[in-house]
């Protein structure tokens, strides 16, 4: 049975009187594509941003192939393998879309106290970025200002950042967030095509999705597990249909 | 024993003016997200119009008067030609756009009454001191401020703490874009605060002409001071404000007094007659390092920040 | 802006700083090497100050302070009867490096309006500190006997040779910044003021890096300061009021933010309506401050905008 790649112990998180993370204890498997789902307000993105180090939980621990990384910052974990991805596109605006990727090729590639040589054409910054903007499908974009890209071009986007840090783990935070039908089905492509290679903890509410790609689901309500399992299981589950999808059955 | 007293007096009525600055700067900042380097204009012109009006009619009450009214006055025409644009610009814009506007301000104040400071008299009524303890005297002009001051920190607490308009400016202070999308009218809403601040600060600025020299400039100093007190006490805190403004008057007052020959029994006296002042003037900007150092968003940061 | 009319400009501005001495020798009006010897001066300190706040989005309004600590190196090492220049350029080097460590270390954990304060607080500080200091002058400020001595290889009494100077100085720095925001740190700078968020969760350590840009950009001005004391023979507290760095910021803006040619047409813009103006009317201030506030609120790509487009423009739509 391989150690969980991320497991984490009765994590808490309090907002005054509201309690948004509720002793929640998950154990992320190395290679699985593990959904959270849950209805809004269920406390997912505070997860994701515990996760990445973005909100200091107030009770529990995170351990992260087998270390503790409770108290490590946002880049320390980055640079340990976890990479984040959020929920509302964040990109580098006025940078070109190669220029973007290159940057998180830079974040993995060694200090950046270099002040003499030409970044834009370095090729160990530039190929690299190429080659990930060929597999999110970008490459022809490559040369345009981010800011130019349609919506699902900067989700696309936004995974190609993600994954130019060469990641262990990946937190994708809804991917596919006010995408079009034929745009999310690309970014399910995407994310097929990216299992195995990379543990991912992916939150969404399209379910045709997550039932599609995941091992693993896990429902989160009020901040508190109310069920961990195989897909089909879930759907199952009378915890989970009348908390979430209602009790029509 | 009682030097030290009065300098605790004297630090009190520089903190309540400093509040009276720091309280409009606070609201401008905590709700319209606006860095107002202009805030020590208006200050500024309170101060001349009131010793202009006090030397042309004897009246310090209508010299108060036609202060705040000025102060309104430009206030307003201020924020709709200039700072409505400036909302959703960044705050470098803010700086440097309010940064003209001190330019221009001192300038057209030289141009208006010269280039000589203005010289403003304490109003009889008020000249004089007082006897607070047996043997302490204290001017009452000074204990004046006090007492204003006093009152309308306790007049801001009634107001923003307890009626409806109050609550709608705390709530904007704690989330300026959730009291857009309720519906209120959010442009009146930074027109009234704004021009409260500009009140407060003509207020500050009439009651400072017999204390201070009224000249070009005299603004910027006590900006700077009432961006420290803000900072200290936490952006769009008016509870935040008073606090820090009085805890700044006072260390600094103190300081100024009691550093150099506190300084002198460590040291020679020609250095501590170098060191103290230094150390004394640098006390406050040490203090808001050391606060920002331990506790970033400030002693009493309004919820929600 | 298209580059390369942005480098047309660049050079056309150059190579008009390069002939400066020899025309306004032929003309007969020698001031004029004064007035650019302190527009290149001032092109530096807003060069460096562009290089945190236009392209790596610190507003720092403390950036005059380092102006006033290179420029009390060499006023406080030349009272002490040290005249050397390798001396001056050191001390001033190293003092402004040390400081903007110091400050920077404390001002960079925080961000937006506290960090705007924290630097204005310091370098007011720093202002109240020159002005206490009765021994150099305080308020007064302190008169320097003798420009920096570099041995005889150059004279920088002489005010053609000091011109030279400054300009080889300003060219070092407009090729070194050149390369920096070019740079693997150029573009990270970048990167920060673009998306702070995003540069942590793609595992930069964002601090250290703002820290390095930070000291760069204070020594790059303690320098200009050094030189601002060879040509004016003279420092006084003023030189590190806050209003002096939100001066600078201004050139840096009417200029052009985020380039490197933009802070010296800034400066140089700035620095000849302070003098040109006056004599229109003595409330010149009156002008220029409206003046900033209409660039701010309409043109942010400042006057080498104006000039790259308006080179456009005429030379034809052969886009």
């Amino acid at each position: 049975m391989p150690e969980a790649l991320l497991e984490t112990e009765r994590l808490v998180k309090r907002y005054g009187g509201l309690v948004a993370t509720n002793a929640v204890s998950l154990a992320i498997e190395t290679g699985e594509l593990h959904a959270v789902i849950g209805p809004n307000g269920a406390g997912k993105t505070t997860l994701i941003a515990e996760l990445a180090g973005e909100i200091a939980p107030d009770a529990g621990s995170i351990r992260f192939a087998g270390a503790d990384i409770t108290a490590r910052s946002v880049a320390e974990r980055a640079a340990l393998g976890i990479a984040r991805s959020f929920q509302i596109t964040s990109i580098f605006r006025e940078f070109s879309v190669l220029d973007n990727v290159a940057l998180a090729v830079q974040a993995r590639a060694g200090h950046s106290f270099r002040f003499w040589r030409p970044a834009r054409s370095d090729p160990r910054l530039r190929d690299p970025a190429r080659a990930i903007l060929a597999e999110v499908g970008l490459e022809a974009r490559a040369g345009l200002p981010a800011a130019s890209l349609s919506h699902g071009e900067k989700r696309a986007l936004e995974i190609a950042i993600v994954l130019a840090t060469r990641p262990r783990l990946l937190l994708l935070d809804e991917p596919m967030a006010g995408m079009g039908p034929q745009d999310s089905a690309g970014m399910v492509r995407l994310l097929a095509g990216l299992k195995r290679r990379v543990t991912i903890v992916l939150v969404e509410h399209d379910m045709d999705a997550v039932f599609a790609l995941a091992d693993r689901v896990t429902v989160l309500v009020y901040g508190r597990v109310i069920a961990t399992g195989a897909p089909a299981a879930i759907r199952e589950d009378v915890e989970v249909r009348r908390a979430y999808l209602g009790e029509e059955g | 024993m009682i030097n030290a007293l009065e300098q605790v007096l004297n630090g009190t009525q520089f903190g309540v003016m400093l509040f009276l600055m720091a309280a409009g700067l606070t609201l401008v900042f905590g709700i319209m997200n606006l860095i107002n380097l202009a805030h020590g204009a208006l200050y500024m012109i309170g101060a001349y119009v009131a010793a202009w009006t006090f030397g042309a009619t004897g009246s310090f009450l209508l010299a108060l008067v036609a202060a705040i009214a000025a102060a309104l006055l430009l206030g307003v025409a201020i924020e709709v030609i200039v700072f409505r644009r400036l909302y959703a610009r960044d705050h470098l814009d803010q700086v440097l756009a309010t940064f003209g506007l001190i330019l221009f301000f001192d300038e057209m104040v030289r141009v208006i009454w010269g280039a000589t400071a203005l010289y403003m008299s304490v109003p009889a009524f008020l000249s004089g001191r007082v006897e607070l303890l047996p043997g302490v005297p204290y001017p009452t002009y000074r204990l004046a401020i006090i007492a204003v001051g006093l009152l309308v920190a306790l007049l801001l607490y009634l107001v923003i703490g307890k009626t409806r308009i109050g609550m709608l400016i705390r709530a904007g202070a704690s989330n300026r874009v959730m009291v857009g999308a309720l519906g209120v009218n959010v442009v009146l809403l930074y027109t009234l605060v704004f021009a409260l601040g500009a009140a407060l600060a003509a207020l500050a600025g009439a009651m400072a002409g017999p204390i201070f020299t009224v000249e070009a400039g005299m603004g910027e100093n006590v900006l700077i001071l009432a961006f420290v007190v803000i900072v200290i006490g936490g952006i769009g805190s008016i509870r935040g404000a008073f606090v820090a403004a009085l805890l700044v008057g006072i260390v600094d007052a103190v300081g100024r007094a009691f550093l150099r020959p506190l300084l002198a029994l460590l040291m020679s006296h020609a250095a501590a007659d170098a060191a103290g002042p230094a150390l004394a003037s640098m006390l406050i900007y040490i203090l808001m390092a050391a606060v920002l150092f331990v506790r970033p968003q400030g002693l009493f940061p309004p919820r929600g920040r | 802006m298209p580059r390369s009319r942005r480098v047309v400009v660049t050079l056309v501005a150059l190579a008009a700083l390069l002939a400066v001495p020899a025309l306004s020798l032929t003309a007969g009006q020698p001031f004029y090497i004064d007035l650019f010897t302190r527009i290149m001066v001032f092109a530096i300190a807003a060069l460096s100050l562009d290089l945190i706040l236009g392209y790596g989005g610190m507003v720092s309004f403390g950036h005059a302070a380092y102006l006033g600590i290179g420029a009390y190196a060499v006023g406080m090492l030349s009272f002490h009867g040290i005249g050397n220049g390798f001396v001056h350029f050191g001390v001033a080097i190293l003092a402004s490096a040390l400081t903007a460590l110091v400050i920077g270390f404390i001002s960079l954990r925080t961000s937006g309006v506290h960090f705007i304060m924290i630097t204005l607080a310091f370098a007011q500080m720093l202002y109240f500190l020159a002005e206490s200091l009765n021994l150099y002058g305080g308020d007064d400020g302190l008169n320097i006997a003798r420009a920096s001595s570099f041995g005889g290889s150059i004279d920088l009494g002489d005010p053609v040779e000091r011109y030279y100077f400054v300009f080889l100085w300003l060219l070092a720095f407009l090729y070194l910044g050149h390369r920096l925001v070019h740079s693997r740190f150029g573009l990270l700078l970048q990167g920060v003021k673009s998306n702070e968020r995003r540069m942590a969760a793609i595992g930069f350590p964002t601090l250290r890096y703002k820290l390095a840009g930070f000291v760069i950009a204070g020594t790059v001005c303690g320098v200009a300061g050094a030189l601002y004391a060879n040509a004016l023979l003279f420092v006084s507290p003023s030189i590190m009021h806050w209003t002096r760095s939100g001066e600078i910021m201004m050139m840096v803006i009417l200029g052009g933010m985020a380039t490197l040619t933009g802070p010296v047409l800034g400066a140089a813009l700035y620095l000849i309506l302070e003098s040109v103006l006056p004599r229109a009317t003595e409330h010149w201030q009156a002008i220029l401050g409206p003046i900033l506030v209409l660039v701010v609120l309409f043109s942010k790509s400042g006057l080498l905008g104006l000039l790259a487009d308006g080179v456009k423009r005429r030379s034809g739509a052969r886009a």
